[in-house]
């Protein structure tokens, strides 16, 4: 239980240190090292999960069960590789006068903000503090996303604030009405504890959960980026610093549809219909092909990617909501490999912006001539994410494919469509910007792409095989969430 | 049921409940900034009246700090940052023509229905009161929705989410006593920053575009055009 602690000690040491200290010339290094920190000991608490199963910590505050214990390994992982990238990067954006001392002390100390946020969305066992974190992370980011103080990055976090501020409001009603059937059959301190409400599940009055759970859905959906609410997703990718836009995309997203499926179980407890299934299938769904069909309309690198990640999160909730064990491992998978490779993408993408100097796509051309490992990186990254085999994601989406051709063989065709439609979008405007020749005046900059590397490697290891302890952990989850295991 | 046979605490919850819907219908129709922030302060001491309420009568002090706390950030702080940043941008003469404001008034009329509609179900396993109070507290949320999208003004946005979060605290009060200490003073604590990072934007937004309308902020679409 130390280790969970300490995962949360951490970054709230680092928020203060670098709010007073965070413009000095290596506070990118020592971004880093919290990280590092950080990442070890969530692997010690990972271990600490293996051999002994789920932790409940003494007075019940935390939890760490399968179900969560690889995201916060992940998130600590993804966290850590951006910060090795946000390094130079910011380092290069003070270099050309973008940003001021003020800025980077802001920068990184919100940067550790938003991990805590992250972990403790994670880590907590009462659904109020869920909330209550999910909602700082927000306020967190939203001075991020506004980091450069032109009028578009104001517009877009202005946007990014009020949408998501006014989204996660629908989803605190939501827990007052979990609350509310709560306290009608148990103590009132404990009532909103996950666990708690978990061993009860089969007492909560139906009605009012599926009342619950629609404002739940739409107000962690916001933060999910579902179609029709995603409108802040693209805004706030692109206008952003790019590390920002890898742990948006690779994290934060993640952990709304984490809230969501952990009240989904609270939900199918209580109910015998599979109204939380349908309602999450229908909104996958949508948000899956909306933003499939977008993709090929974007002039914008980083909006170009945060559509995808509207159409994988879209995936992924389609997935959870057919709810068998299948479509539940699948989607588990699936939203590692995505956070993985998204991330990996953006990093690459951070890069190639600023050998261009734009971000516009037609601006951007000849990356593989002008810095080879920027450009490849960028090609293995898209051809990763399209989901070819043999990365990670071919591996989900395949599993995602056959769960629905079991469950519900009419939405196949469609779920193929989209991820057609996905793929050419991607690639039309991928290719004319890796290959060809090298427009006049663009040099290589100082990059670090190992943590592209390593993502990619780990994407494509995951594809191949999944490691044992991994593949326990999964199934472990699966257990949990589905009820039955999928091997 | 008749009104009377309730118990006194029942009858002052409910009355609290109209006034508090009565507030959101008043800030919706309200083009003036000044009044519009005086009615959301209304609101918010209605919220702590509604606390001290349940506080005496249910005897947990823990609700006395939530009362506390309301008064201190949405009577006080809240309006008192709001108002100065309309006499700075020197907006406090100005009135914003609604447009359509017969059809907003109908809306969030129709709003407040559908509220009714959507919690009925409770109704079976609870109290006409708490219907009554969960309808109102989610047609304050739906209210300040409406609000935020008929009005131009980032002051009137701002009013408008603090209003939404209004709509919840008086949920919270009222059907449950209150949520755990430990997330109320979570809640609280993300008002505040909220509220301190709006007053960051206001500053921002002045900078960038020179006015608080929001209809100015119109460079970012869906697609490219």
């Amino acid at each position: 239980m130390i280790a969970a602690y300490l995962v949360l000690l951490i970054p709230l040491v680092g928020i203060l240190y670098f709010a007073l200290a965070g413009h000095k010339t290596d506070t990118g290094k020592l971004n880093v090292r919290f990280n590092g920190i950080c990442l070890l000991a969530t692997i010690w608490l990972a271990i600490n999960v293996l051999n002994q199963g789920t932790i409940i910590s003494t007075g019940k505050a935390f939890l760490i069960d399968p179900f969560n214990v690889y995201l916060i390994v992940l998130t600590a992982f993804v966290g850590f590789t951006t910060s090795i990238f946000s390094s130079p990067y910011m380092a290069h954006e003070k270099e050309i006068g973008k940003l001021s001392d003020g800025r980077l002390k802001l920068y990184y100390s919100m940067f550790q903000g938003f991990m805590l946020a992250m972990y403790l969305v994670l880590t907590t066992n009462n659904m109020g503090i869920m909330w209550v974190a999910m909602e700082g992370a927000t306020l967190a980011t939203v001075l991020l996303v506004s980091l450069y103080r032109t009028p578009e990055s104001i517009e877009a976090a202005w946007k990014y604030f009020i949408l998501c501020g006014v989204g996660i409001a629908q989803a605190l009603f939501g827990t007052i009405l979990l609350y509310y059937a709560a306290v009608q059959i148990g103590d009132g301190e404990n009532a909103l504890l996950w666990s708690v409400l978990y061993e009860n599940a089969d007492k909560l009055n139906p009605e009012i959960l599926e009342i619950a759970f629609v404002f739940l859905l739409i107000g962690y959906g916001t933060k999910i980026g579902l179609v029709p609410l995603h409108n802040w997703l693209p805004d706030a990718h692109s206008e952003g610093p790019t590390p920002m836009s890898a742990v948006l995309s690779g994290l934060l997203l993640n952990d709304a549809l984490y809230a969501v499926v952990r009240n989904k179980m609270l939900v199918d407890g209580a109910t015998d219909s599979n109204m939380a299934g349908y309602l999450m299938m229908g909104f996958g769904m949508l948000s899956f092909l909306v933003a499939a069909i977008l993709l090929h309309r974007q002039k914008d690198i980083k909006r170009l990617f945060s559509y995808s990640s509207i159409e994988h999160m879209g995936l992924m909730t389609f997935a959870f909501g057919i709810g068998g064990p299948l479509a539940t491992f699948a989607a588990l998978l699936h939203m590692t490999v995505h956070s993985l490779t998204k991330s990996a993408i953006f990093v690459t993408v951070g890069h190639a912006a600023q050998l261009a100097g734009t971000q516009r796509i037609d601006q951007i051309r000849g990356l593989i001539k002008t810095q080879p490992r920027i450009g490849w990186g960028l090609l293995i990254g898209t051809i990763a994410i399209a989901g070819f085999p043999p990365f990670g994601v071919f591996t989900s989406e395949f599993l995602v494919l056959l769960a629905t051709m079991h469950s519900y063989p009419w939405l196949a065709p469609l779920l193929l469509l989209g991820i057609g439609i996905a793929f050419a979008g991607l690639f039309r405007h991928i290719q004319p910007m890796v290959y060809g020749d090298r427009p006049e005046g663009q040099n290589p900059v100082t990059a670090n792409l190992w943590p592209v590397t390593i993502h990619l490697a780990l994407v494509l290891w995951l594809g191949l095989a999944i490691p044992g302890f991994l593949a326990h952990w999964f199934s472990q989850a699966t257990l949990l969430i589905s009820g039955s295991t999928p091997l | 049921m008749n009104i009377e046979q309730l118990d006194f605490y029942t009858q002052a919850i409910l009355s609290m409940a109209a006034l508090v819907g009565l507030t959101s219908f008043l800030m919706l129709g309200q083009g003036r900034l000044l009044r519009l922030i005086f009615v959301f302060a209304l609101q918010g001491f209605l919220l702590t009246l509604t606390t001290a309420l349940a506080a005496y009568s249910l005897n947990s002090h823990h609700l006395y700090i939530s009362a506390a706390l309301t008064l201190v950030l949405k009577v006080i702080f809240i309006p008192w940052m709001l108002r100065r940043e309309v006499l700075k941008m020197n907006m406090h003469r100005d009135i914003e023509a609604l447009k359509n404001n017969t059809v907003v008034m109908l809306g969030g009329a129709s709003l407040m229905v559908f509220s009714y509609y959507v919690l009925h179900p409770i109704v079976q396993s609870s109290s006409v009161v708490m219907l009554n109070a969960l309808a109102v507290s989610l047609s304050v949320m739906l209210l300040g929705m409406l609000l935020m999208i008929s009005h131009r003004q980032a002051i009137a946005h701002v009013v408008g989410f603090m209003s939404i979060e209004n709509g919840l605290f008086f949920a919270a009060i009222v059907a449950t006593n209150g949520m755990p200490m430990v997330v109320e003073l979570g809640v609280a604590f993300d008002v505040l920053v909220a509220a301190v990072l709006f007053g960051i934007f206001f500053l921002h937004i002045r900078t960038s575009i020179d006015s608080l309308d929001v209809d100015l902020l119109n460079k970012l679409h869906e697609v490219d055009k």
